[in-house]
């Protein structure tokens, strides 16, 4: 395998087409030709798709674009705890006279930030644990998945909050937050991860490139790591909504980052003030509606993903059923749906 | 019997794990708790001695006091007697006290709440599942925007809402504290009625912000296990589509969410340390807030282990639960 000039070689192969579909085998070789696309990687366009691509990418233009057109989210002013619309600040001022609007534009720019730094931690710190013990096999993988399951069940929060608190100050960054909480949170996916590179390596080609002769890290990254990356996909959006929230939580116990706004740390600072008791809604509801927004944009992505990864979650909705039975072209089409 | 060893033997490690845990962050983090305590006591005008220093380090159980074998040995031996060090900003009650204290609230309030968050998702993920594409189901998105949601944001909108506005519910605590001047009055109902009242937005916090993950989960699953040939088998023999859905696919997709318990226990701990902080409810997570905000590092520890056996605990009845109802599990093995 390792000399055919397969773009992508970790494709399973298709069972051999039947005698009797000889005619059908264009079809077939249609469907492959679209499989090498980039495409076929792709989630299939659905509502619940764009809807959170859409929303995700006016929230990620927002944290980009729109701290260089907002007022110092530190400028001290007179105006304190004043509602929105007030004197030009859009969502009111806090206590000491902050605009809640600029400090939501820095926030949610430091948010994404820890969400997708813990995210690629947490997934290359999975794909060790989970993947390359469950590959090697034996005593390593033994050894990896007891590790990784007792990391599962030791609660992770309360562990990044006593990490945190022996962290001086000064030290608490915005990096060191996102290492703690990609420590706690890589278990989960390289569980799943493993048990998922355990049934791809027990396929056919997969022994067919080892007996060949090929690499363990050949085999690994060109034979086995493109059908896990769905999975991945998944896990590293699960990790990116974990981090925003698990950041918030310990910002909000005042162990955030030190120096850097986060959703969290503004949430944090209103609790700290009482914002509560004053009513000062509009300081402390926008951060939180902006973490729901990022969660749901998140999630909605993933469902997409996750309808590749178990097509049995796609197939057989009653908008699919309502196409069944229709014009030839269509059944061709859901037929060729299926294949994929 | 063997899986029922082999469950027990890796609870033991996990255990093992989170002492050690417990006594290495302490030791390897850069921050230096004696040194933080002599500040502030020399910040509070307090003469500030050797001897102060020593002492200080063998209250926050000996660290930097001999080899790391010995700290080790005797920090182990402190928690088979049940020794987890005096607090120090409740000078001189002793940890366990603290935590003795606050463990039924905790206990009750996270439980209970559980319990129903699991119940409700389930069920609604059962007719989610089974009725493709229905209202039910077309809210799985909007009911995602839930699980997103921080527990402690949920809090806070339900006190405003509940509490500030309407003013149904009181604002915070366990139990009503001008009533019952003294803690813990006895299990009579005036105390009971007050405590349940007073936990009903917390627990309201807690279901809400969880149900979505079980009823997501459970629906996924009963898409799944509908497909199966012998769903399609028990429709053909004419059964009556209650029992199909509930004796056939629903019995069969509960089980990878039993198994992912641990998962959602872990978020759901998670969100109640911090949701308590919000309601200033007198448990185990309000503990530690007042533990992190005073560098109070033994009632953390204590905190710490205390949240971390609760949790292997629950995970290690729902995993012999599930070895029970499960015989597949046990085959594994």
């Amino acid at each position: 395998m390792s000399n055919t000039p397969d773009p992508t070689p970790g494709t399973p192969p298709l069972a051999p087409p039947d005698l009797d579909l000889v005619e059908e085998t264009g079809a077939v070789e249609r469907v492959i030709e679209r499989r090498r696309s980039i495409t076929s990687l792709l989630p299939s366009r659905s509502p619940k798709l764009i809807a959170g691509l859409v929303i995700l990418a006016v929230i990620v233009l927002y944290a980009i674009v729109m701290p260089h057109f907002v007022m110092d989210p530190r400028a001290i002013s007179t105006d304190m705890l004043k509602p929105p619309g007030y004197g030009g600040h859009l969502l009111g001022t806090n206590q000491a006279g902050q605009d809640i609007w600029a400090q939501l534009a820095y926030g949610t720019g430091g948010s994404l930030v820890i969400g997708l730094t813990v995210g690629a931690l947490a997934t290359v710190l999975s794909a060790f644990f989970g993947v390359f013990g469950a590959y090697v096999g034996g005593a390593v993988d033994e050894g990896f998945a007891l590790f990784t399951n007792v990391i599962l069940v030791i609660p992770g929060l309360p562990l990044t909050i006593v990490i945190g608190n022996y962290v001086p100050v000064q030290q608490r960054g915005l990096f060191l937050i996102s290492v703690v909480l990609a420590i706690t949170s890589w278990a989960g996916s390289a569980r799943v991860l493993r048990s998922v590179t355990m049934s791809v390596r027990n396929r056919d080609y997969v022994a067919a490139a080892r007996i060949s002769g090929e690499k363990t890290w050949r085999v690994l990254v060109v034979e086995i790591l493109p059908n896990l990356i769905p999975v991945m996909a998944s896990q590293l959006i699960f990790s990116v909504i974990f981090a925003i929230l698990g950041e918030a939580g310990l910002s909000f116990l005042g162990l955030g980052a030190n120096g850097t706004y986060t959703l969290g740390t503004i949430l944090y600072f209103a609790n700290q003030s009482l914002a509560l008791t004053q009513g000062a809604w509009w300081w402390f509801i926008p951060p939180g509606l902006m973490i729901a927004l990022l969660g749901m944009a998140l999630s909605l992505v993933n469902f997409s993903i996750d309808e590749i990864i178990n097509p049995k979650l796609r197939q057989s909705t009653r908008a699919a059923q309502r196409k069944w039975g229709l014009t030839p072209a269509q059944i061709k089409k859901s037929q060729e749906e299926n294949l994929r | 019997m063997r899986f029922y060893v082999q469950k027990l033997l890796f609870y033991v490690a996990a255990f093992w794990a989170a002492l050690t845990l417990n006594f290495l962050i302490p030791r390897m983090m850069p921050g230096d708790p004696v040194s933080i305590i002599l500040m502030k006591l020399a910040a509070s005008g307090q003469p500030v001695t050797p001897e102060t220093r020593q002492a200080i380090a063998i209250q926050l159980g000996g660290i930097g006091e001999g080899s790391w074998q010995s700290q080790y040995w005797r920090y182990l031996g402190n928690l088979a007697h049940g020794d987890l060090g005096v607090s120090i900003s409740n000078y001189p009650v002793k940890v366990t006290d603290i935590l003795q204290q606050a463990l039924p609230w905790t206990i009750t309030l996270i439980g209970l709440a559980t319990v129903i968050a699991f119940l409700a998702g389930i069920s609604l993920g059962i007719f989610a599942g089974w009725k493709r594409g229905s209202w039910l189901d077309n809210l799985i998105p909007a009911a995602t925007a839930f699980q997103s949601v921080p527990y402690f944001w949920l809090a806070l909108v339900l006190l405003l809402v509940f509490s500030r506005y309407l003013q149904w519910f009181p604002l915070g605590q366990g139990y009503d504290t001008m009533a019952f001047p003294i803690l813990h009055p006895g299990l009579n109902w005036p105390f009971l009625s007050s405590a349940a009242y007073h936990a009903v937005l917390p627990a309201l916090t807690i279901v809400l912000s969880s149900v979505a993950g079980w009823m997501l989960g459970m629906r996924n699953m009963m898409v799944s296990t509908l497909s199966e040939d012998y769903i399609l088998t028990a429709q053909a023999k004419g059964l009556k589509p209650g029992r199909v859905r509930f004796t056939y696919a629903a019995r069969n997709a509960v089980l990878p969410s039993l198994s992912g318990f641990a998962i959602s226990l872990g978020f759901v701990v998670a969100g109640s340390i911090v949701t308590e902080q919000v309601f200033s409810y007198p448990g185990i997570g309000f503990q530690m807030w007042k533990a992190v905000s005073n560098n109070d590092y033994p009632l953390m520890q204590g905190t710490f282990l205390v949240i971390s056996v609760a949790v292997l605990g629950a995970n290690l009845l729902v995993d012999l639960l599930l070895g029970l109802i499960d015989p597949r599990t046990r085959a594994r093995s």
